[in-house]
């Protein structure tokens, strides 16, 4: 058995903030990146790109990049938004949704660039 | 062709026994397993239950001839036999809407569970399902809230939420229960719990519990950055001492309660209920004494019946059972029931106990909580059993871990978004979660930690209650 260790997560200590779904594991790469976009495609829900200023994560409205990606099935092309709101916004947290008009909710939000918590 | 009053005892059968009877849409109809006393047959055992949970009694009285009691009776309109059991029959009841006051549960229920149960011509008594028509259901107030709303009021997308009961159940103090919470949140859960037992005792006083938990609640949101809850236990010995709990935790900013719904009562259970869907607060819902109701395949009531009719009385989180660990369940018919929780529509499925279709309308659904007995190897199997709209509750599970409930529920947390992952990339969790966890661990210590803590530990009763099927 390993030693014990403290578990490091302080308020003063912006790195300490998670956000949601998948916050937990080691960032994703763009290979597993491309695997979520995969997956809301075949469930049938609609693509978004959100981002945020770290400080305001906890906010319900992020910026919303464009418009949700209404019926959009290439993954190329989502994943080229994702790219493009990262590119014009560094420092931010960019998040991918999908959005499920049926349920009238998210069936998939994670955050795939994870901005500047230094 | 007005009647002619004859006074006596008449055969049950003679009225209440109606195969040829078609259910109305809007009939109540409700299917119970039933074992009769040795030499009665099942037309006769089939009509007393309608005639007893309805509008009959012993022996024929004058005041029947005031009313129209063919139109106000409870019919026995089917019997089928029970697949692997020979003494036992299903009896088929339609029960017309006028029958019960709207939306009272506690009056449905005074009537269709009530002396029936004790009635001498049975052995025993199941009732194994129920349908509530349209025109009954929109009598009901349903889930404050249901399943989309919590997610956008807590966050929480695209995965199960993970929850966490507070132990040493008993005993603890105000202070350091809520300290007992913090390192939970902080550490990745989205709520605590209140256990079930803890409602106000000489060691510690609802108030000071409440203040110190939504203090913990504050501090890990700051911390992490996540929306944070702690299922308030607002069930007390008063319905109006259960209001005031609430009252406070409203005043204070908690954004959910809980009450034990069966010991607390319907009356008392729909009236929080209704407070919180005014006050737009969340209601965790536990089952404390189903076990002495629905645990008995014989007699009873099952448990996708209560499940069903706390829907209608209102709940946001049930709990369900985890198939996988301590408690009892048997698989497919918590699969039925989480359906009954979750689903707009249930069709009558009799692999999974289903006896009729039921079409829930307007209501939202309850989010199935699987609790007790589970840890982190089980996580696998509990994202393919419960998808997505579920809580996965992790007491000793996160509680017990060597380093403390942080690290604790920072290893279930890993371990549940890894599965969520490799599901959504295709995996089979139930084949390939092993693998998955293991690999997660890598990167996770705490993780790492609590794979080798809880690794040989395994769950392997069979249940009790088990679905009729034939003899095999």
């Amino acid at each position: 058995m390993s030693e014990m260790q403290d578990y490091k997560s302080r308020v003063s200590d912006p790195s300490s903030r998670k956000f949601e779904t998948f916050s937990y594991l080691p960032a994703l790469t763009e290979a597993e990146i491309r695997k979520q976009v995969e997956y809301i495609v075949s469930k049938g829900l609609n693509p978004a790109v959100e981002h945020t200023e770290p400080e305001n994560q906890m906010d319900n409205y992020w910026y919303m990049w464009k418009l949700p990606m209404f019926g959009e099935t290439d993954i190329d092309a989502i994943l080229a938004e994702c790219k493009s709101c990262k590119d014009a916004n560094p420092g931010n947290h960019v998040r991918l949704i999908g959005y499920d008009n049926f349920k009238q909710s998210l069936g998939a939000s994670m955050v795939i660039y994870r901005g500047n918590t230094k | 062709m007005a009647k002619k009053y004859n006074a006596g005892v008449k055969e049950y059968r003679a009225t209440y026994w109606m195969p040829e009877y078609t259910p109305k849409d809007s009939d109540i109809l409700a299917c119970f397993k039933v074992v009769p006393q040795p030499g009665v047959d099942r037309e006769e055992v089939a009509a007393a239950v309608a005639a007893e949970s309805s509008t009959g009694t012993w022996t024929t009285v004058w005041t029947d001839l005031l009313t129209d009691l063919d139109y106000y009776k409870g019919r026995a309109y089917r019997i089928e036999d029970v697949p692997g059991d020979d003494t036992s029959f299903y009896a088929f009841i339609a029960y017309p809407i006028d029958l019960f006051e709207p939306g009272s549960i506690v009056n449905v229920f005074t009537s269709l569970v009530g002396n029936v149960f004790g009635f001498k011509a049975l052995r025993s008594i199941r009732l194994e399902d129920i349908r509530f028509s349209m025109a009954y259901l929109t009598t009901c107030d349903g889930p404050p809230h249901g399943i989309q709303v919590e997610r956008d009021m807590m966050n929480k997308y695209g995965r199960p939420l993970l929850g966490c009961t507070i132990k040493p159940k008993l005993g603890l103090s105000a202070k350091n229960y809520g300290r007992a919470v913090y390192e939970a949140l902080r550490g990745g859960l989205d709520f605590t719990k209140d256990d079930e037992n803890v409602n106000s005792q000489p060691f510690m006083n609802w108030k000071q519990r409440f203040d110190f938990c939504q203090e913990a609640i504050e501090k890990a949101e700051r911390e992490t950055g996540e929306r944070k809850g702690h299922y308030l236990n607002v069930t007390a010995a008063t319905a109006e001492e259960m209001m005031k709990r609430a009252e406070y935790a409203k005043e204070i900013g908690s954004p959910i309660i809980m009450t034990d719904y069966i010991t607390a009562g319907f009356s008392a259970h729909t009236s929080i209920s209704r407070f919180c869907k005014q006050n737009g607060i969340l209601l965790h819902v536990h089952r404390a004494m189903h076990g002495v109701i629905d645990r008995n395949p014989m007699h009873g009531i099952h448990f996708r019946v209560l499940a069903k009719i706390l829907r209608l009385m209102g709940g946001d989180h049930l709990h369900s059972g985890t198939v996988v660990g301590k408690l009892e369940g048997d698989r497919t018919a918590t699969l039925g029931w989480i359906d009954i929780m979750r689903e707009d529509f249930v069709k009558e499925d009799r692999s999974r106990g289903i006896m009729f279709d039921q079409d829930f309308g307007y209501m939202p659904g309850m989010i199935p909580v699987a609790s007790g007995g589970i840890h982190v190897w089980h996580m696998p199997a509990l994202v393919n059993i419960f998808g997505d709209d579920s809580v996965l509750q992790f007491g000793g599970g996160t509680l017990g871990h060597p380093w403390g409930n942080a690290a604790g529920a920072c290893a279930n947390r890993v371990a549940l978004e890894a599965c969520v992952q490799a599901r959504n990339e295709g995996a089979e969790l139930e084949k390939a979660g092993g693998d998955i966890l293991r690999k997660a661990g890598e990167s996770s210590p705490e993780l790492k930690v609590a794979l080798e803590t809880w690794k040989e530990i395994r769950f392997e009763f069979d249940t009790v209650d088990k679905l009729d099927a034939a003899h095999k």
